[in-house]
């Protein structure tokens, strides 16, 4: 469908061509990243060691593509390229969520509870906590950078309530919320990997099967309605979408506010659409090359001196800064 | 200019308000006041809080306030927009290059590096188009946090990342008489910024009008610079960093009483000593015998006070 609407027909193939170089670019540099980040200094116990790899290995890749997806679908669905769903505090109310139960169930309780289960419990509450405040507000789009805005306070009123609540709760308890707050790649519960993947594989087909519905909605409200969507369902369901993935990436590594930015900013110029069956693999490689690739370079040149989560939210802010001065938002 | 409702009412009230503040905050703690010893505690312990918390509250909402007045937007807090996490960064640079360095030199490290901090800021914000106000504050909160990750970074890099959270999370706790003497300084530049506070307000009709009127555009413009950086270097040295009271406080108190800084400084002033000092009661108060930072409740508090503002604001910026 995206096909019928190019302007130019004769144009059509260049295009093409270019957006399936730059794609089959970007997955030779996600194998070379990933193939490095299992091999690069291995020694000692190899069995032991390429277990603990391909570990972490899954939960980067689960990340990379839970992040990507749930932003370009975000992105789309407001109409902005410069919202992400952690810049309107997703992430952070996914960790209020966590607090408020370790509080309420005490660091013994919460423990007790299947991680499994609680997880599913913390994500299905995210997305529908997501869909209650985000939609509303998503509706009366007229005025965006206030949007953003009061996304970007919300996002710090939900990080002070966090701390407020772990403050309240014993120092034990404390420790547990506290370990969870920060953007940690090396250490990751184990426990929660296959669930994780499991819902972001579901996650990801279901965004795929809806890029010709995305490609339409990225037209806005009213030309999608036009054409026939049914816009506040379809919004509805892509912002719980979302919000199930934020959960995911969260639950694994912790915030990491301005990946999502950085990630569809730089997948948006190497394969030059928004055209969804180009741009969602094309942003969850640059995730995977990013992530894989940063991690793996952190871990064996400046030997894990520097954590990626800072890296990533010094970089994506600076990027930030730069869209904003290049008055990119409109 | 919006019609200013009668001031000396308010600001009376205010004053009073502030007494029974601090009279509350010398009795709310864990020792007995009884005895010699309670006299003591009131005077090496209590009575220092308290001032710390009025000095501190004072400052940041004059700080706000001057801020505001530069970068011409009424969502701008320098704990929030660089300042803050600049005189942070000042101070672990000092750390890592001078560890044996007084604290006066510390704040003096803080009070340099957020001068340069919110320089930049101002320079950068300036270059934002004019006609979307809710740009700046956007602007301000991500460079605060590049800066605050810069930080971060170079603190992880020294182990120097738990030093470093005693500065990010603000807390009146470690307050004691000889140990938050600094903060005085405040009362001098609230002073500096009452003198001023005339060109304050022709600062803020913008550089031509200013320049007509006879203002030394850029003198001006650096003085209310050093003013906002030197507290901003001040508070955080001796406190941490407290976030939202610079915003909120004036943003409020500039919508009721107008934009004439003469008039409005004195009840900003009382403004933002009175919320750091309620709000430090009440962190003493909520997991009593134990407390909670009052960088934090004022983080909760800030927030949705500034949510508030933002969505209840006239159509105007």
């Amino acid at each position: 469908m995206a096909h019928s609407l190019a302007p130019h027909a004769d144009q059509e193939p260049r295009t093409a061509r270019r957006e399936r170089i730059a794609l089959a670019a970007l997955g030779l540099a996600a194998v070379v990243a990933i193939a490095l980040s299992l091999t690069v200094g291995l020694k000692g116990n190899l069995a032991f060691a390429l277990e603990l790899r391909t570990m972490r290995l899954a939960a980067l890749l689960q990340v990379g593509v839970a992040i990507a997806v749930s932003t370009v679908i975000f992105q789309t669905v407001t109409g902005n390229r410069i919202l992400t769903p952690s810049l309107m505090g997703m992430d952070a109310l996914y960790l209020l969520i966590q607090s408020v139960l370790v509080f309420t169930l005490g660091a013994v309780g919460f423990a007790a509870l299947p991680s499994g289960l609680l997880f599913l419990g913390q994500a299905t509450a995210l997305a529908l906590l997501a869909a209650v405040l985000f939609v509303p507000i998503l509706a009366r789009r007229s005025d965006m950078v206030l949007l953003l805005l009061a996304g970007v306070v919300l996002g710090i009123l939900f990080r002070s309530l966090t701390d407020l609540v772990a403050r309240l709760i014993d120092p034990n308890a404390f420790a547990v919320v506290q370990s969870a707050t920060f953007a940690d790649f090396n250490t990751i519960d184990e426990t929660l990997i296959v669930p994780c993947v499991v819902v972001t594989v579901i996650g990801a087909t279901l965004a795929w099967r809806s890029r010709h519905l995305l490609d339409v909605m990225a037209l806005g409200e009213a030309d999608a309605v036009g054409l026939g969507v049914a816009w506040r369902r379809a919004a509805l369901g892509l912002v719980l979408l979302v919000g199930i993935l934020v959960a995911v990436s969260t639950a694994l590594v912790g915030p990491v506010a301005l990946l999502g930015l950085l990630v569809v900013a730089l997948a948006e110029r190497i394969v030059g659409t928004t055209r969804h069956a180009v741009l969602l693999p094309a942003a969850a490689l640059t995730a995977v090359v990013l992530l894989v690739g940063g991690q793996t370079i952190l871990a064996h040149v400046f030997g894990n001196t520097l954590t990626l989560g800072i890296v990533i939210e010094f970089a994506g802010g600076l990027l930030f800064l730069l869209l904003l001065l290049s008055s990119r938002l409109r | 200019m919006t019609t200013p409702r009668p001031i000396r009412g308010d600001l009376v009230a205010a004053a009073v308000l502030l007494v029974v503040l601090a009279l509350v905050s010398v009795l709310v703690g864990v020792g007995r006041l009884s005895g010699a010893d309670g006299v003591e505690l009131v005077l090496v312990s209590r009575l220092p809080r308290t001032a710390a918390a009025l000095l501190t509250g004072a400052g940041l909402a004059i700080a706000g306030l001057i801020m505001q007045t530069l970068a011409r937007n009424r969502f701008v807090d320098p704990m929030i927009s660089g300042s803050g996490e600049s005189a942070g960064l000042g101070i672990l640079a000092m750390t890592i290059l001078a560890p044996g360095a007084s604290i006066a030199l510390k704040t003096l490290a803080a009070s340099g590096a957020a001068f340069v901090g919110t320089a930049l800021f101002l320079v950068l914000a300036r270059r934002l188009p004019p006609t979307e106000p809710y740009l700046v504050p956007l602007f301000a909160i991500v460079y605060g946090g590049v800066v605050g990750a810069l930080t971060t970074a170079v603190a992880w890099e020294a182990d120097l990342l738990q030093y470093l959270s005693i500065w990010t999370n603000g807390e009146f706790s470690a307050v004691m008489q000889g140990r938050y003497e600094l903060l005085w300084v405040i009362s001098a530049l609230v002073a500096v910024a009452w003198w001023v506070a005339d060109r304050l307000t022709i600062l803020a009709l913008g550089r031509d009008t200013a320049v007509g009127l006879g203002l030394n555009y850029t003198v001006m413009q650096q003085a209310g610079l050093a003013i906002v950086a030197t507290i901003a270097g001040v508070s955080v040295a001796t406190v941490g960093l407290i976030p939202f009271v610079g915003l909120v406080v004036p943003a409020l108190a500039v919508r009721r009483y107008g934009e004439d800084v003469r008039a409005v400084l004195p009840i900003i002033a009382a403004g933002g000593a009175g919320l750091v000092l309620s709000c430090d009661i009440v962190a003493r108060l909520l997991r009593f015998p134990y407390e909670v930072p009052v960088g934090t409740v004022l983080g909760v508090v800030g927030t949705a006070a500034f949510i508030a503002v933002l969505l209840a604001r006239p159509r105007h910026a």
